[in-house]
């Protein structure tokens, strides 16, 4: 642990004080480089290779099924922002897990959603929080939102046309940015945003939220809309469903609001709201 | 552009028990990932103790029901009585090899009690209309694999009524629970001598 922490940490520096040339170039070396620590197919062109061999969307028969499908959604509002998921991950139509955590926890107040698939997310949102970590040692001061997306963004653009496939939203409130919000995906889009939603039901989701939203909603309400719009998304998207996951990030750090069955609160929704009329809900025999 | 088999989605299952049959269906009809409508029932009725279940292609599970509706009732009107399930498996058999180079792209699966003897039977067809005669249960639709882990472990032979309804939708709900393209509710039927109960049974909505 010293020896790391010898590594990579550097003497505190005052807030104002800038770093020279030389220092933000030791910042650069110092990052680990990737690009050279996976393993390639010893192919002419692995990339369009390996696009034949899992692109299920041109090619229905490919021989690995990546897991896909998801509906995530996080907006920014006058209390924080809110973090809001399905749970569902599939490989073509088979449901392969209903209870997937799809909020990566990155630290203690920032948060990751995953969206496409799933192995891509899952590793490059934990190699994000490791370079946040790293950040703080080298800095002795918590990374800004814009920073984190930026190193998440920057690392996907090196792999273009590789066929990562992810649509991540990054949140959390710093001192210096407040609430921030960003959208970062594999073509190498990064947005600053008060509202997004991404993955296959992202159409239901921006249906029910658009409607509802304003910048002032309370918390409570808040909530319930993040989660709403999910439970929208999980009816009609086929590839959406299994739990809703909600996530409040606020000053004080990110708060977990449940990681909850959609089917109680379908039936609650409907019977008790009278939504979702086009569900019937009487049961009776017939003959 | 995936198989016409798999655009709209649904599943289907036939079972034995003693002296009855059952078979079900889910609800759902889609476009791909999109949920169209969660009130699609693929199950039709043709004659006192003679169902008929169609997944595939909504489309043609629409003209085929609908083709085999014309049939029976010309059957009925010429032979002055019901069909058979036997005769009407046949039936369909040989409608659906009529098509045999421009196929419908439904999986049918026939159900219902022999009208003389009152004995069990269930049967299902490719698209083309081969016969796959069983004696314990006939699956179809986007979940089969799903349906036949289920069936396989959950049926049992000789099941009465009450225990083969309960067998039926066990096997068909968890089945459609793992499976992106069915469920959103479901019919089951089941066929006794004298008594046809139809249920609808609560699913999950996503």
């Amino acid at each position: 642990m010293d020896t790391l922490v010898a590594r990579y940490s550097r003497p505190a520096y005052h807030q104002t004080e800038l770093f020279t040339e030389q220092e933000q170039q030791d910042l650069v070396d110092g990052m680990p480089s990737l690009s050279l620590k996976f393993a390639m197919p010893p192919v002419a062109h692995p990339s369009a290779w390996l696009r034949a061999a899992t692109d299920d969307r041109s090619n229905p028969a490919c021989p690995i099924k990546i897991a896909h499908g998801t509906t995530t959604l996080a907006f920014r509002f006058q209390g924080g922002i809110i973090v809001a998921t399905d749970s569902r991950a599939t490989a073509g139509n088979w449901i392969a897990s209903q209870t997937v955590k799809k909020v990566i926890e990155i630290n203690s107040d920032l948060l990751g959603t995953m969206a496409g698939g799933a192995a891509d997310c899952q590793y490059w949102l934990a190699w994000l929080g490791m370079q946040c970590r790293l950040h703080e040692l080298r800095h002795k001061r918590r990374i800004s939102v814009a920073a984190a997306s930026k190193i998440l963004a920057n690392l996907v653009y090196q792999y273009k046309g590789m066929g990562l496939s992810m649509g991540t939203m990054c949140a959390g409130v710093t001192k210096e940015e407040g609430p921030a919000l960003y959208y970062i995906d594999s073509d190498g889009t990064r947005l600053a945003g008060n509202l997004f939603c991404v993955g296959s039901g992202q159409t239901f989701a921006y249906g029910v939220l658009d409607a509802e939203y304003r910048y002032d909603l309370t918390v409570e309400e808040a909530l319930e809309l993040g989660s709403r719009s999910i439970l929208a998304a999980t009816h009609r998207d086929a590839y959406s469903g299994g739990f809703i996951n909600l996530y409040h990030v606020k000053e004080s750090g990110w708060e977990k609001h449940g990681f909850s069955d959609t089917n109680p609160i379908f039936w609650k929704t409907k019977l008790e709201k009278g939504e979702f009329s086009n569900v019937t809900s009487d049961f009776s025999e017939r003959v | 552009m995936s198989s016409p088999f798999s655009i709209n989605g649904g599943a289907c299952v036939a079972m034995v028990g003693k002296d009855c049959v059952a078979i079900a269906c889910d609800l759902r009809l889609g476009l791909q990932a999109l949920t169209v409508s969660n009130n699609f029932p693929k199950i039709f009725q043709y004659g006192e103790h003679v169902f008929l279940g169609l997944t595939g292609l909504a489309t043609d599970v629409a003209t085929v029901s609908d083709l085999f509706r014309y049939k029976v009732n010309m059957y009925r009107l010429r032979e002055e009585r019901g069909i058979a399930p036997r005769t009407f498996a046949n039936l369909v058999s040989s409608s659906l090899y009529e098509r045999r180079f421009g196929p419908y792209f439904v999986s049918p699966v026939v159900a219902g009690l022999d009208p003389k003897t009152g004995s069990p039977f269930i049967c299902g067809f490719d698209s083309i209309g081969c016969i796959d005669f069983a004696k314990d249960f006939i699956v179809s639709g986007t979940a089969t694999d799903q349906l036949f882990g289920m069936c396989e472990s959950l049926w049992e032979p000789d099941l009465a009524p009450e225990d083969l309804f309960e067998t039926i939708s066990q096997a068909l709900l968890n089945a459609v629970d793992r499976d992106a393209l069915s469920g959103w509710g479901a019919h089951v039927y089941i066929i006794e001598k004298d008594k046809v109960t139809k249920r609808l049974l609560k699913g999950r909505q996503d």
